[in-house]
């Protein structure tokens, strides 16, 4: 009842100085825009991680060359060999799938047309440990390994860059890759973009033909991928490929290792460093900016009693405890902070929504989000509000009526 | 006749430095249920610090005062808030009234904080707007009305809470004389009807409106004695 009656004088107080009251909450208003933005931001960011992850494979350990220590000096960076890769494969027991990468951006050539695309020389285990499907034609297979041959499977984007419709005209014409001839194959599924992964854009060859004819014979792989039938596997395939590869390179008990071992999140997060970094930088613009706006409505609440003393006084005079005084005074800053709280989720929102359409940044405003960040700002109001409405509380009644 | 005020040796001292000002300097006081006093004195003779501590609005330094046969001297701020909310009403010289507030809101505060409901404080509060005369001035705020009209809001919410105790420090000093004689008309209908009164004026005239005269100076209690009865009739 009473209770009613304070809320009702409070927000009067602030409607009464509307300009003021909105101005005094610029800061309450952008530090929760921030906060809102930077959790859209977050979530969107997760969120694309998740599906990335999915889009990688959940199952896959990419094996990558590491330094090479000596005595512990580097002695720069170590190779991945094609026995590596076979030693995975032929000794895991079946566990793992496993595909060599030897990649490099070349010429490809067809009929007037020519791009820079990435060639990859891969296995066939390859197209299985991503989940590769096929829109025309085949993928190779071991014999066209062993035997090196000349033939090229193209993701979904290359028949139009090479300026073939419909695509399956390209199927069992040539290209030439760096002048060398390939007969097209098979073209592969619409895939999507995985963190820098393109599969969409490049053109997969056997890793014995691209060693031998394409790349000048270097025994030397970019990475190994290995996959396990399921994730929880994913232990286990760690400790079996840790194992091998130190055998492999020969590194003793206690010694470096010359390889690292990465499973898709641990990759991914690298490659969302930008919006994290990002993220972090409007964590503390929320900050201070939270902490600018709750001095600010400290400051204007310090105004606001000095300038209803006499207000006080008269109330006191009529009966108001300093619980009453002190929770109109609280309730004018939650009110205020509030006011703001709104203001900032309706700003964020706005800018996630401009985010994801000028950078492209998938955002997020998750609900429980807003809930937070109007509680958060009603902590702001309650915490600064506290001070002013203690000085109005404690005012003796004489002396604040006779305040001029 | 039960004491409604009671003091014994009320003292207010301040501390102002080295110097020591005696604003109520040991003042005992009865006042009994239905009477009309007014308390007369020259400026700066302790009126309104007396008045401040009788309506509970100041503590006392020294002495001991009894409101209704309670010792309230002893009462903490809150108790004294409730005290100031139930059993008094004040009219101040400066009226004292919230200038953005409607006649009708001014009236209903110290209902608020006594938490009647709203329906009750509509009621009450109006009908001592129209024992006032200001029935239809309810809606109109402090800025759009006279000085008289003022006073007269204020007294309406000092009697809004039926309180034992109606306290005046000076009620005519800003109105004209005219407007002054309506106020303390005012005044002495509601004593007829049983209403306890007490009064600050330095002016004659004024005094002359109630039954008794206490005069104080530099503190002290100077003169205590009742005013000629009037010819009735
Ligand atoms: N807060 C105060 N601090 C110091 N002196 C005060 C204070 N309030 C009143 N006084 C002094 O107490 C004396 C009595 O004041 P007051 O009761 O207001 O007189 P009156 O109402 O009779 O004119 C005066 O000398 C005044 O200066
Ligand atoms: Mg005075």
């Amino acid at each position: 009842m009473l209770f009613f009656e304070i809320v009702m004088v409070a927000m009067a107080a602030v409607r009464a100085n509307m300009l003021r009251s909105v101005l005094t909450t610029l800061g309450i208003v952008i530090g929760i825009a921030a906060v809102i933005t930077m959790v859209a931001l977050g979530e969107g960011a997760q969120q694309r991680v998740e599906e990335q992850i999915n889009r990688m494979g959940t199952s896959v350990l990419t094996v990558r060359p590491g330094q090479q220590m000596w005595g512990g000096v580097s002695r720069g960076d170590a190779e991945l060999s094609v026995d590596d890769a076979i030693a995975l494969r032929d000794e895991s027991d079946g566990l793992l799938q496993v595909s060599p990468e030897q990649q490099s951006r070349l010429q490809v050539a067809y009929k007037r047309w020519n791009s820079n695309t990435q060639i990859m020389g891969v296995w066939p285990e390859y197209f299985e440990i991503y989940d590769h499907g096929l829109q025309y034609g085949r993928f190779f297979n071991q014999g066209e390994v062993q035997g090196r041959r000349r033939v090229a499977v193209l993701g979904f984007n290359m028949a139009e860059t090479l300026g073939e419709t419909p695509p399956e005209l390209l199927v069992g014409e040539t290209i030439q890759i760096r002048g060398i001839m390939f007969e097209v194959i098979g073209i592969m599924e619409e895939k999507g973009d995985a963190a820098w992964v393109r599969p969409d854009d490049q053109v997969f060859i056997p890793q014995s033909t691209a060693q031998y004819r394409v790349m000048g014979g270097r025994d030397r792989l970019n990475s190994i991928y290995a996959a396990t039938d399921t994730p929880d596997q994913l232990d286990v395939a760690f400790a079996e490929i840790d194992r091998i590869m130190r055998r492999e390179h020969r590194i003793k008990v206690g010694e470096e290792v010359d390889f690292n071992i990465r499973n898709s999140a641990d990759l991914l997060e690298t490659f969302n460093e930008t919006t994290q970094t990002f993220a972090f930088l409007l964590a503390g613009i929320a900050a201070i900016s939270l902490l600018v706006g709750g001095i600010g409505i400290m400051n204007i609440m310090l105004v606001s009693v000095t300038e209803r003393t006499r207000e006080i006084g008269v109330r006191k005079a009529l009966g108001a405890t300093r619980k009453a005084i002190m929770t109109q005074f609280l309730v004018e800053a939650l009110f205020l902070c509030l006011l703001g709280g709104m203001i900032g989720v309706a700003a964020g929102y706005g800018a996630s929504e401009m985010m994801t359409r000028v950078a492209a940044w998938e955002t997020r405003v998750a609900p429980e989000a807003v809930v937070a960040a109007i509680g958060f700002s009603a902590a702001v109001g309650l915490f600064f509000g506290l001070w002013p409405a203690r000085r109005a509380a404690l005012l003796d009644p004489i002396d604040a009526l006779r305040y001029e | 006749m039960s004491d409604i005020i009671r003091t014994e040796g009320l003292e207010k001292h301040y501390h102002l430095g080295a110097e020591t000002v005696r604003a109520c300097d040991g003042v005992d006081l009865l006042i009994s249920q239905g009477e009309f006093v007014a308390i007369m004195g020259p400026s700066g003779s302790g009126k309104s610090t007396l008045m401040n501590m009788i309506g509970c609005l100041d503590t006392p330094t020294g002495g001991q005062y009894w409101l209704n046969g309670t010792l309230v001297s002893e009462f903490s701020e809150d108790e004294l808030a409730r005290v100031r909310n139930r059993e008094i009403g004040f009219v101040f010289q400066t009226f004292n009234l919230l200038p953005r507030a409607t006649a009708l809101h001014n009236v209903e505060l110290p209902l608020i904080y006594a938490g009647i409901s709203s329906k009750e404080r509509r009621r009450r509060a109006s009908e001592k707007l129209e024992l006032v005369g200001l029935g239809d001035r309810m809606g109109h705020k402090p800025p759009e009305m006279s000085g008289g009209q003022r006073q007269r809001v204020a007294i309406a919410r000092a009697l809004v809470n039926e309180p034992a105790l109606l306290l005046a420090d000076e009620p005519t000093g800003n109105l004209d004389s005219v407007t002054s004689e309506d106020v303390m008309r005012q005044f002495e209908e509601l004593n007829e009807q049983g209403q306890t009164i007490v009064l600050v004026t330095h002016e004659h005239d004024i005094a002359g409106h109630a039954q008794r005269q206490v005069h104080l100076k530099d503190g002290l209690l100077e003169k205590d004695f009742l005013n000629p009865v009037e010819p009735t009739g």
